[in-house]
């Protein structure tokens, strides 16, 4: 598994201790001049390469914004943006990050297994770039006989698994991810989170993940990003002193009560 | 691997098994459609005792046993109406369906397109089909074309509406993939809107199926000397209820073919469900 899914690091100066993405005095408007909304004021943030940054906030503070920005699919009205040194259009182009949306996506004339290898068959593919196995994608999400079912056939819990599976194909260096659990049962959510730590700690890759669960953004955030609303901007960007390999019961430990509890007050202020 | 494989009795039971199962099948279809069909053999039994009790002249209502008759005698007269009949509804019905599935594409790539020629679609459709009828035969004469013209444009508005509908359904995070991914226009139109928008067309054809038969019968009303719908007209003048009746019967049950025909090929073609996550 380990092999199928670590990139050879591109030898540069972000992969030594430097960031994946930098955001830099990032404004986003929406609408026209008269009538246009802030959605995002003066954001500077660096996500550290290798890690998981969890963007937390009330709604309307923009962090699924600041998420879509990362992954070019919102214009930059004033500021930068950087992905390993790229314009997020040049890192779109090289496959730098993959998205795993809130629905799994999935689409539904196509099994499992031709979902997952849906990257491969569209967009511009760089020569040379050698791409993961979709059976051991499929394996390594836990749907391993599961590759010729149809997406209805599934769960919520497992079509959000093989869209995870279908983000990782292309190996991507950073995973950004906007509420991917938010429309599960707590259960299976618990059961993916931990899997996804599993999942970070195997690959390396680094990982944004949008939240609006503060548990969620504790238990799995080496980094909390928390935004204030109205307009949004950064409140808080905190480390989390909670070992790895992180396990549920971690959630009753003194420090997971105290880095939620400030949270909790700290969103109250937002 | 000797307990993987059945052994022959088990073998032969197994074929046994799947043989009852067919059985069964067939037995379930047949107890599903059995009130219907009962239903249906009743209506025709009144309808034959009501013309005999009644002493209804034939002219007027002729009875079943009357249809059938008319059946046997005028079957040469029926199959030489019905060809014609067949071919203006089918070809009507391709020629209707692929001007508005290139139309809503068209539509849905140039929103310019669809607002200028749109409110013409819908004019085109609100002029009745009845009175486009002479009109057409005195623009394109009095052979097959009028014909074809008018089972096209029968099916072609429920199939514009509906494609252009389809190809617009794809949900916003679908088209936000393909664009993470980097996909050129044509590939986020073969792989992710004509999909999308198949459930919608099939939709849409069912409907074309059985109105395209329609069109056709309605345009050859309108002086045509041939084809299922001058046999009506004809039959009806001549007094000839039996044959009237038969020849309905024949375009009702061409109707109903081809409208099992599309749901046949939507069964082949679209084999997955809409999925939701909420």
């Amino acid at each position: 598994m380990l092999e199928t899914l670590s990139r050879p690091k591109p030898v540069s100066v972000d992969t030594a201790n430097g960031s994946a993405v930098s955001v830099t005095n990032l404004h986003i408007r929406f609408g026209a001049d008269d009538s246009s909304f802030t959605a995002l004021s003066d954001v500077s943030v660096e996500i550290p390469t290798g890690s998981l940054v969890t963007m937390l906030g009330p709604s309307g503070c923009g962090k699924s914004t600041l998420l879509r920005t990362v992954a070019d699919l919102v214009h930059i009205s004033d500021g930068s943006v950087s992905v390993h040194g790229q314009t997020p259009r040049k890192a779109r182009e090289g496959r730098d990050f993959a998205f795993v949306f809130q629905e799994a996506t999935l689409l539904p004339w196509r099994n499992v297994i031709d979902n997952v290898r849906l990257p491969l068959l569209v967009g511009k593919r760089e020569a040379g770039a050698t791409y993961a196995d979709p059976e051991e994608l499929i394996a390594l999400v836990g749907l391993k006989g599961r590759e010729k079912a149809m997406p209805h056939e599934l769960s919520g819990g497992q079509r959000q698994r093989v869209a995870i599976a279908r983000a990782l194909v292309t190996r991507p260096r950073i995973l950004l991810m906007d509420e991917p659990f938010g429309a599960l049962d707590e259960i299976t959510r618990d059961k993916l989170n931990e899997e996804l730590l599993r999942l970070w700690q195997e690959t390396g890759t680094t990982i944004l993940f949008v939240t609006h669960s503060i548990p969620e953004a504790v238990f799995l955030g080496q980094h909390v990003l928390m935004l204030a609303a109205h307009p949004g901007r950064v409140k808080e960007f905190m480390k989390v002193d909670l070992p790895y390999p992180r396990t549920l019961s971690m959630r009753d430990t003194v420090e997971f009560i105290r880095v939620t509890a400030h949270l909790r007050t700290l969103l109250g202020e937002c | 691997m000797a307990n993987a494989l059945p052994s022959h009795a088990e073998g032969r039971a197994l074929v046994d098994r799947n043989r009852f199962k067919m059985l069964d099948s067939v037995g379930a279809v047949a107890l599903r459609h059995l009130p219907a069909t009962l239903a249906i053999l009743g209506c025709i039994l009144l309808w034959q005792l009501v013309v005999w009790g009644f002493a209804v002249p034939t002219f007027m209502a002729p009875g079943p046993l009357d249809v059938i008759e008319a059946f046997g005698e005028n079957a040469g007269v029926l199959w030489s109406n019905f060809l014609p009949t067949l071919m203006e509804a089918v070809l009507g019905f391709v020629f209707g369906n692929v001007v508005a599935v290139l139309l809503a594409v068209w539509f849905v790539y140039s929103p310019l397109a669809e607002r200028a020629f749109y409110p013409i679609a819908v004019i085109v459709k609100s002029i009745p089909i009845i009175a486009l009828a002479p009109i057409l035969v005195l623009l394109v004469g009095n052979g097959i074309a009028p014909k074809i013209i008018i089972a096209g444009l029968i099916c072609f508005f429920p199939t514009l509406v509906n494609m252009v509908q389809g190809l617009k359904s794809a949900s916003p995070a679908m088209l936000d993939l393909m664009r993470i991914l980097s996909a050129s226009n044509s590939e986020i139109f073969w792989k992710v809107r004509l999909p999308s928008s198949l459930p919608f067309l099939f939709a849409a054809l069912k409907i074309a199926a059985t109105s395209s038969v329609m069109g056709a019968i309605v345009a050859e009303w309108i002086g045509s000397s041939y084809g299922l719908g001058a046999l009506i007209i004809e039959a009806t003048y001549n007094f000839r209820s039996p044959l009237l009746y038969a020849t309905v019967v024949i375009a009702a049950s061409l109707a109903v073919v081809l409208f099992f025909a599309v749901s046949f090929a939507e069964s082949k073609i679209v084999r997955w469900k809409p999925t939701t996550d909420h």
